[in-house]
């Protein structure tokens, strides 16, 4: 069964439905007298809200309800939190503003949701929720997080003052400072890290049923973990107890962060659902997802690097200010903290790192984990300012890296993070063969011949996945614990069922978990299903995102199926009256080492169902679960070159290779490792030269469409040369580390370092969008 | 309203649908063949691609009372019984979908681009004729190589039946 086990390249089992469009996602879902919701939002940034006149609307044809927040807060329904305390450095806990799912008062960015109506069809809803008049007082609105924190800015929350939710720092301020002053050499970089929107394919949506009879709940939602869902719904938004409440993400069509959060809209389809006695669904269409999903990134960072006189980093200061937006969102606070400046280390050995970061109200949608989730932030924060460094001191960007390379582990961190595993160097010199580092400086010259520019640029970067240990991230100030659960229940026939925490939507689980199977029982994959996305047949589970479903999702199923084979070798010896020593698992049997002697697996199943004859004492039945919590987080790391030819005419940059060597640990599946890889460095050239959520001053989103908001399409990317090494995750049972993330961290500052060593300007600002590079060349000229 | 009347996948359809009513409404909602997407609802992202005699169209931004006497073909029509179409053996051999939201169109996109060029395809033009639909999951990397190995296999079939 190699063939189908750990390292095979395994070709999909859920594709089957997808390719001939028997995919079930949520706006497939068709319940029984089923009706729809449009939402009515903010037109304004920044606005009180006067009066709300609902009685047109209730008079247009097909509308069934109108609902606003003032009802929602008399039925009880809590206010949306952040689940993840931060403190600042004087001790106080960070500012939490109210946040309604239906805004009452005041609306704090364009498309807060201000009332729901539900009607017969789509159209009517949205027809009616045009009819609902809401009357507002502007305010002044402010946009960007460095005019927020202003004398005089527009105040969003009365509990922040200033619009400062928290003031946090981590690390030494003192040996940084001294490192710095005795320094041989300081690079002072400002880094600006894009605001962007996560633009999962699939826009949100929910669909929430209440059946009276039962006093119960039932939503199925777009989530990448539906028992966090029902959890922050039950324990905060008091829509329901666990028990009366059921939450199901069947098919969900990307998340990349943007799904894991509780927004208003799922939390006011259930109540709606209570309260005008229908199923309601809602289905955001793309420009409600611009405006409402969570957006990524956003940061602002002065930071300084200090060499010694053999270039050695002997210290690194940064100070970042994040954009949180207008609300705080479920996670919001650990990502620019704990997600961000524990890894300002990066892959090198730097003895003293400080860093302060101010978290900001603005009005503008709420800024949370995007695909690396501040990790992407401190590398490329990390990697601009070493290609920097090595342009000043003049010394090779590779080889100014490898000096300062980790090279021991474990290795500690001046910023909590404890590396276990790594060979930076390995993957540098992958990278770097790969793309025929050394024949750079001829292809530069011929491009020169041509009247082009071409540049080179590298990015090592190192993340932490696995997410997470919970009883660490409880003292960090985690709200949860960050487990996986997994069920592995076999049937009387030896096929097997996977029941699984984590949350495939795009990460291709029901092929890899089952591989893991598959490969320890030497059953056939088509034997092993694997379930997920619904908390009444998942017993427990914390979802996907942090790169955590092999690492912590697969290594709980690996503790299941350590107990499951226990008990089948118990049974198996006592059927075969062997020494249960003896027994081992091997191609779908249970034999007896040395002997002829064997049981195949469904025997054994059955036997333990049938129950006639176990050993004496032994419960019937094969089914086991288990809870793994991870003991450290693991650290994919690698190494990432991009080429580049731009045209100095009109600033067009084409990426001409990106090269990528990762460390990912064990791999379960090369075929969707590389596909994942390949997705994340799209995301991340998307960041680099097309994407950016841009508000005007009065808080208007104006890239609220695929017709604004530019989106990587297949012309704008190259084939990708993609391979990885391996040091073994020493922390968990399958020596996994994660692969989701690593190409959206390691290459924005990737292409940006090979624009920049192209155009010879090291102040470019993402995207580096052809007019900007235009511009940059130009005033590279006059001076 | 309107009273419509249709093929769709093979099988007469017909409706009266209200005038505003968007062919990919009409597939989805009045016929529930919801392998159909809607992505974006600009024309940009091509998740909602069906084939109208013949045609890759994006069904979000035609009526559905402009496809009356048409023939539509939709990603549930595409394979012949239990034998997968081509394209579609093509994305899951080379892993070219992660989410599956955006496939459909893609899928139904890429059948069009390879009829419309008889002669080949290279990677090149497959880029550059992929520019109406968007996939945040792949990189478009192994959905260029599906489309190419499926361009080849149907060359090689239609050769082969020449």
């Amino acid at each position: 069964m190699g063939m189908e086990g750990i390292g095979a390249r395994v070709a999909r089992k859920e594709d089957k439905r997808f390719i001939t469009g028997a995919g079930r996602y949520t706006d497939d879902m068709v319940v029984p007298g089923m009706k729809h919701a449009a939402f009515v939002r903010s037109p304004h940034a920044h606005a009180d809200i006067t009066g709300i006149d609902v009685a047109a609307a209730r008079r247009m044809p097909g509308v069934i309800g109108v609902l606003t927040g003032r009802e929602l807060k008399t039925d009880g329904i809590g206010n949306l939190i952040c689940g993840w305390m931060i403190h600042s450095k004087d001790g106080t806990p960070m500012k939490m503003g109210a946040w309604s799912p239906l805004a009452v008062d005041r609306v704090r960015y364009v498309g807060d949701a201000v009332a729901i109506v539900v009607a017969d069809t789509k159209a009517q809803a949205r027809d009616a929720a045009e009819a609902v008049e809401v009357s507002y007082a502007e305010r002044p609105a402010v946009t960007q997080a460095l005019d927020a924190l202003k004398p005089g800015a527009p105040q969003l929350h009365p509990e922040a003052e200033g619009n400062l939710i928290f003031d946090w720092e981590i690390g030494d301020s003192k040996a940084a400072d001294a490192a710095i002053a005795k320094a041989a050499h300081v690079t002072k970089v400002h880094i600006v890290n894009n605001r962007l929107v996560p633009n999962a394919m699939e826009p949100r949506a929910a669909l929430g049923v209440y059946d009276k009879a039962e006093d119960h709940y039932t939503c199925w939602t777009t989530s990448q973990n539906p028992h966090v869902a029902r959890l922050v719904m039950s324990a905060f938004y008091n829509v329901a107890p666990e028990n009366k409440l059921r939450v199901i993400a069947p098919d969900v069509g990307g998340g990349f962060g943007s799904k894991i959060y509780i927004y208003p809209e799922e939390i006011v389809c259930l109540w709606a659902s209570k309260k005008t006695g229908v199923p309601v669904k809602w289905v955001a269409d793309r420009t409600e997802s611009f405006l409402t999903d969570a957006h990524g990134r956003d940061h602002v960072s002065e930071v300084q690097m200090a060499f010694d006189a053999d270039n050695r980093m002997i210290g690194l200061k940064v100070d970042t200010v994040a954009n949180l937006g207008a609300y705080m969102s479920l996670f919001s606070s650990c990502v620019p903290t704990y997600l961000y400046a524990t890894l300002l280390s990066g892959q090198y050995a730097i003895p003293a790192i400080h860093c302060n970061v101010r978290t900001v109200y603005t009005n503008t949608a709420p800024v949370d984990a995007y695909r690396g989730a501040g990790r992407p932030e401190a590398t490329y924060l990390l990697e601009r300012t070493v290609e920097t460094a090595a342009r000043e001191l003049g010394v090779s960007p590779a080889d100014l890296r490898r000096k300062n390379f980790v090279t021991q582990f474990p290795y500690q961190t001046p910023v909590i993070m404890n590396y276990d595993a790594g060979d930076y160097a390995a993957s540098l010199d992958a990278a770097m063969k790969a793309a025929d580092y050394a024949g750079f400086p001829a292809r530069k010259a011929a491009a020169k011949a041509k009247g082009k520019l071409r540049g080179i640029g590298m990015s090592c970067y190192i993340e932490a996945c696995g997410i997470a240990p919970s009883a660490a991230v409880g003292s960090l100030g985690a709200g949860v614990g960050l487990w996986e659960s997994a069920e592995v229940r076999v049937n009387a026939v030896g096929t097997i069922e996977v029941l699984t925490g984590s949350h495939s939507h795009g990460q291709g689980h029901e092929t890899t978990f089952a591989q893991l199977v598959a490969g320890r029982l030497g059953v056939p994959i088509d034997s092993v299903s694997i379930i997920h996305g619904d908390t009444d047949k998942v017993q427990m589970g914390m979802g996907t995102y942090g790169s955590r479903s092999g690492a912590v999702g697969m290594s709980a199923i690996a503790k299941a199926l350590d107990k499951v084979e226990a008990k089948a070798r118990k049974i198996a010896a006592h059927l075969m009256e062997a020494d249960e020593a003896d027994v081992v698992v091997e191609n779908g049997a249970l034999k007896v080492a040395g002997t002829d002697k064997s049981v195949p697996w469904f025997q054994v199943a059955l036997a333990a169902y049938t129950a006639h004859n176990l050993p004496a004492g032994m419960e019937p039945g094969l089914k086991e679960t288990s809870f793994y919590d991870p003991s450290n987080f693991t650290f994919p790391a690698g190494c990432y070159i991009c080429e580049v030819e731009i045209d100095p005419d009109t600033g067009l940059t084409h990426i001409l290779q990106f090269v990528a060597a990762d460390d990912f640990g064990n791999i379960i599946n090369p075929m969707i490792v590389e596909g994942q890889v390949h997705g994340g460095i799209a995301q991340g050239v998307g960041q680099a030269l097309l994407e950016g959520a841009i508000y005007n001053e009065d808080g208007q989103l104006l890239t609220a469409s695929y017709m604004d908001y530019t989106m990587p399409r297949a012309d704008d990317l190259p084939s990708f040369v993609v391979s990885t090494s391996n040091t073994p995750c020493p922390g968990n049972p399958l020596g996994i580390k994660g692969c989701g993330e690593a190409g959206a961290i390691g290459s924005p500052p990737a292409v940006m370092n090979a624009i920049t060593d192209a155009i010879g300007d090291n102040g470019l600002t993402m995207p580096a969008t052809p007019q900007k590079v235009w511009a940059a060349i130009r005033s590279a000229a006059k001076h | 309203m309107s009273d419509i009347s249709l093929v769709v996948n093979g099988r007469n359809v017909s409706a009266s649908v209200e005038d505003r009513t968007l062919l990919v409404n009409f597939l989805r909602e009045h016929l529930g063949l919801t392998g159909t997407h809607v992505g974006c609802d600009t024309s940009q992202c091509g998740a909602c691609v069906v084939h109208v005699d013949g045609r890759s169209v994006k069904s979000c931004t035609m009526l559905a009372a402009q496809a009356d006497g048409a023939a539509v073909l939709t990603i549930e029509g595409l394979a012949d019984g239990a034998t997968l179409h081509p394209v579609q053996a093509a994305f899951r051999e080379h892993h070219g979908l992660q989410c599956g939201f955006c496939t459909p169109g893609m899928i139904m996109a890429a059948t069009d681009m390879i009829r419309r060029h008889p002669e080949g395809l290279d990677e090149k033009t497959v880029r550059a004729e992929l520019e109406g639909n968007i996939c945040r999951c792949t990189g478009y990397h192994n959905i260029v190589k599906a489309i190419l190995a499926a361009a080849q296999a149907m060359a090689g079939g239609a050769a082969k039946a020449a």
